[in-house]
């Protein structure tokens, strides 16, 4: 039995210690936004924030979280998709498939909170979850968006379809 | 493709049956997905149960009495848009409120029972939108003109004085209008029209399809409330692990159960066949984790020494055997190129490559004596409703297919339904009516693949003085995709699919380039390694090997790359078309900043013509992609922001192969996870400009048809940068992707 503090709501969860955060995430509380890609933190499908710091929930064990951390997953990352994040990829039309993207929100939202207007190579440095889809064009523009540089937003979205 | 020779196309609109299904559904109280009302998960059953109770105009049109437009939608999204594509060209002959359409899917189950009346499902091949516009297109006409008869019914006017804008349909003679949803449940009874007879809208006069509209299908995607077949979960459910022989051809010979038995969540080990063992558990976690701990005692089988090397000596033998057949063969090749001024010979090589779908194959099923259903991701919810019925042993009519949409398909899930099997054969071992989600590892993702497959290819060119192109021989070796997954498609031995986009025949695949003496050949060389249809299938490899060595020659003339290829053009104005209009979007032959280096290609398929120039530079080995800029013409561009999405991801996925590769050593795949598959992330991804030049005289593909063009633009460029062609994937030889 461990306690754990996700989206503001204590759980009390029966799992092993060396139990992925992600699975008790998954299976045990039940919120499935988090989304399995690797196991081996290399895709960042499973990216939350434990204490605003951005983790990659595979490889961490349950045994490894306090009571006292604060984890926040997609489904709590604002009321209504309202994150300045989310709406920017609303906006942009970011997802395909769409099943990275918790991952990728979860990133563009902790690489935000700690670089408010990052240039393009810190967005290069710090997203590095994978897109199968390839959707990293339209990320990069929204990561702008969602930090109010609307300039480098449009620079990436110049010439993007062009229909003659 | 003309579907007006297809009898669903009638059925589709006119079926006596439509208002009884509507109550059916209605009376059953979830609406179309009665196995959702298993999952307690409102959205789900919202979603899959839009239309609950509307009037139902034909099978792909259904209209509330708010107004709101819900579309059925039969083909699968995995990402690509197709459902937002379909819902733009009903809604265009609707003549409907864009803002009020939603849509809904269908189960292969419910087409089945209305005698297949949405058709064919599977999602493959870049069809989605191409083969299915034509009928509902019509099924939205058809729906307008019976609405709009509804209403001057109504008001006993004749039908001709009444006039629809955006669902308002306005009788403007007398002054008085109605909505769409006030007359639907009239229009509904009304017998339709034949479809036939629908003279359909201009596409130059598209006022919602060719338009920059909006996804339908975002919102819960930013919020993680999306649920993918991975995310199922039903009341009683167990979960599956699963481990297949690692060697492929291999087989489990046995395990120990009584290793895993005191382990959490109760693991069960079981067979699922010859060569897969899977432990059931409470979680999949635990299930997992026992899988691990589980002894399995393989036999590897007679492909366990089987290495890459001895892989492409076997392909080698084909580039210069007797066994090749010639598909293309005018003029005289041998004699063109012997006799040439100039002569010149390359060999390229194309490793496996697996799809790497981001959500994992999965399925769950339950079972019981008079029920199959399985909730999957699938391609082909029909070809897994087959799986399952063949599988469990009952009729399909016992059968239903919960179609999710998928976290990536690239053709990974669409004729191989490997796991609606596996699924089904566990679930046949546990209780009646307890569900099984099945899940597959990554690892077991990526060393269980059906692989784009490998090839060679030697190229012989003949140029005249004049640096013309006057002999062009291209013997492709490799394995072939038919010759694993459908031996009947290949004829008299000869599979002309692995020279998909070098035939001669126009309209689909056809080699662009005309030169007086020119062969085609390919000779067959299987391995043990399974292969299937990986996005853009054989124009990938045929891509490559072309455009690289016409590089090779441009540059053994003297001309330009542009000029090289456009004189060998001449007779194909559309081949010749696009590549101008990417090399003018390009500016190909103005001046770039220093160290950049520009390269061309220009190659067809899914009856689409694309080309690309890319912008690259390379520094002491890396390779920096910038700029890419790449043209399709797809005949009609339905749904603009999504073709330029589609190019993109061609953009990404094709950049793959730049990285790394799926190899073998003692008969099994050696990368299985991304640690070293790896992949494409944001620091490789140039920008990427898409020139859409639809001609509105066929109907061509979107998804797949430009990342064949994608490897060797930059190859291309790569060769301009280095003076040096490259000639095998992934880059090596100090080059690197950065």
């Amino acid at each position: 039995m461990a306690k754990l503090n996700i989206n503001g709501k204590e759980h009390d969860v029966q799992a092993e210690a060396d139990t992925p955060l992600l699975w008790v995430i998954r299976e045990q509380v039940g919120l499935t936004g988090t989304k399995f890609g690797c196991g081996i933190a290399q895709c960042g499908a499973c990216s939350v924030h434990i204490n605003g710091n951005l983790v990659r929930s595979c490889s961490m064990p349950l045994s490894a979280v306090k009571a006292s951390d604060k984890i926040v997953t997609i489904e709590g990352l604002s009321p209504n998709a309202t994150h300045a994040v989310q709406k920017a990829w609303q906006e942009i039309d970011v997802p395909q498939c769409g099943y990275c993207q918790s991952g990728q929100i979860m990133a563009a939202t902790s690489l935000l909170a700690k670089t408010p207007k990052p240039t393009n190579a810190q967005i290069d440095a710090a997203m590095t979850n994978i897109c199968r889809c390839g959707t990293y064009q339209r990320i990069r523009a929204a990561i702008h968006k969602a930090a109010g540089n609307t300039a480098a937003a449009a620079e990436v979205m110049a010439n993007e379809h062009t229909v003659v | 493709m003309n579907d007006m020779t297809n009898p669903d196309l009638q059925n589709s609109v006119q079926n006596p049956a439509r208002r009884d299904f509507v109550v059916k559904a209605a009376a059953a109280g979830g609406g179309l997905a009665l196995g959702f009302n298993f999952l307690a998960m409102p959205s789900v059953v919202l979603a899959q149960g839009a239309s609950a109770g509307a009037p139902e105009l034909n099978a792909w049109v259904a209209i509330k009495t708010d107004d709101t437009v819900v579309i059925r939608i039969a083909r699968s999204e995995m990402g690509q848009g197709t459902l937002t594509g379909l819902a733009q060209l009903v809604a265009e002959e609707l003549d409907c409120d864009w803002n009020k359409v939603t849509t809904e899917h269908i189960f292969p189950g419910q087409s089945l029972a209305r005698k297949r009346i949405w058709g064919d499902m599977s999602t493959g091949g870049s069809r989605g939108i191409r083969t299915s516009q034509d009928y509902v297109r019509r099924a939205g006409a058809a729906a307008r003109m019976m609405l709009l008869q509804a209403a001057a019914d109504d008001w006993k006017v004749p039908v001709g004085e009444v006039t629809v804008d955006r669902g308002t349909i306005t009788h403007s003679i007398s002054g008085r209008s109605t909505s769409y949803g006030k007359v639907a449940e009239a229009a509904a009874k009304l017998t339709p029209p034949d479809v036939k007879s629908i003279k359909l809208r201009d596409p130059r006069q598209w006022k919602i399809a060719g338009r920059p509209v909006k996804r339908l299908d975002t919102a819960d995607k930013l919020d993680g409330s999306k649920i993918y077949a991975v995310d199922v979960k039903l009341p009683g459910m167990l979960c599956a692990a699963i481990k297949d022989c690692p060697v492929f051809g291999g087989k489990a010979v046995s395990f120990d159960q009584a290793k895993i038995a005191n382990m959490p969540g109760k693991p069960v080990a079981y067979r699922v066949n010859e060569s897969t063992v899977a432990v059931v558990a409470d979680t999949w976690w635990r299930a997992k984790k026992a899988l691990d701990a589980l002894p399995i005692v393989w036999d590897e089988g007679p492909n366990a020494k089987a290495s890459q090397a001895t892989i492409l000596a076997h392909l080698t033998t084909g580039l210069t055997s007797n066994d090749a057949f010639a598909d293309i063969n005018d003029g005289d090749v041998n004699a063109a190129i012997s006799g040439a001024a100039k002569k010149l010979e390359a060999v390229y090589t194309a490793p496996f490559v697996a799809h790497a779908c981001m959500e994992p194959m999965n399925a769950t099923v339950r079972l019981t004596a008079v029920k199959a259903e399985c909730w999957v991701a699938t391609q082909n919810a029909e070809a897994s409703m087959a799986t399952l019925s063949q599988t469990s042993g009952l009729p399909l009519s016992a059968c239903e297919v919960y179609k999710l949409d998928l976290g990536g398909g690239f053709g990974r899930r669409g004729g191989n339904q490997d796991f609606v099997r596996q699924a089904t054969l566990i679930a046949k071992q546990l209780p009646p009516g307890t569900p099984v989600k099945m899940l597959w590892s990554r690892e077991e993702d990526l060393g269980h693949d059906f692989y784009r497959p490998i090839a060679q290819a030697k190229l012989s060119a003949g140029l005249d003085a004049q640096g013309n192109l006057v002999g062009l021989n291209i013997r492709v070796s490799g394995q072939s995709i038919n010759a694993f997954a459908n031996p009947a498609a290949i004829k008299d031995g000869k599979d002309v699919r692995q020279l998909q986009g070098m035939w001669k025949e126009p309209g689909d695949a056809q080699i662009g380039y005309t030169p007086p003496n020119l062969r085609t050949e390919y000779a067959m060389r299987n391995t043990h390694v399974p292969v299937g249809a990986w996005r853009g299938v054989n124009t990938n490899q045929n891509g490559y090997f072309l455009e690289c060595f016409m590089e090779e020659a441009a540059r053994a003339s003297g001309k330009d790359s542009l000029a090289f290829r456009q004189a060998v053009l001449q007779k194909n104005p559309k081949h010749l078309a696009v590549l101008n209009a990417a090399a003018q979007k390009a500016g190909w032959g103005s001046p770039l900043p220093a160290g950049r280096h520009r390269g061309i290609a220009q190659f067809m398929g899914y009856g689409s013509y694309s080309a690309a120039v890319a912008e690259v530079s390379v520094t002491g080995g890396n390779v920096k992609v910038h700029r890419m800029v790449l043209a399709t013409n797809c005949g009609h561009a339905v749904s603009i922001e999504q073709i330029a999405a589609q190019v993109q991801g061609g953009v990404a996925m094709g950049m793959s192969a730049l990285l790394s590769q799926s190899s073998v050593a003692n008969g099994r795949i050696v990368e299985t996870n991304f640690h070293t598959l790896v992949l494409p992330k944001m620091v490789h991804m140039p920008k990427v400009e898409t020139v859409i030049a639809p001609t509105f005289d066929f109907w061509g593909g979107v998804g797949e048809p430009t990342i064949c063009v994608v490897i060797p633009s930059i190859l291309n460029a790569i060769h301009a940068a280095t003076g040096k062609p490259v000639r095998s994937l992934p880059l090596t030889g100090g080059l690197r992707l950065v």
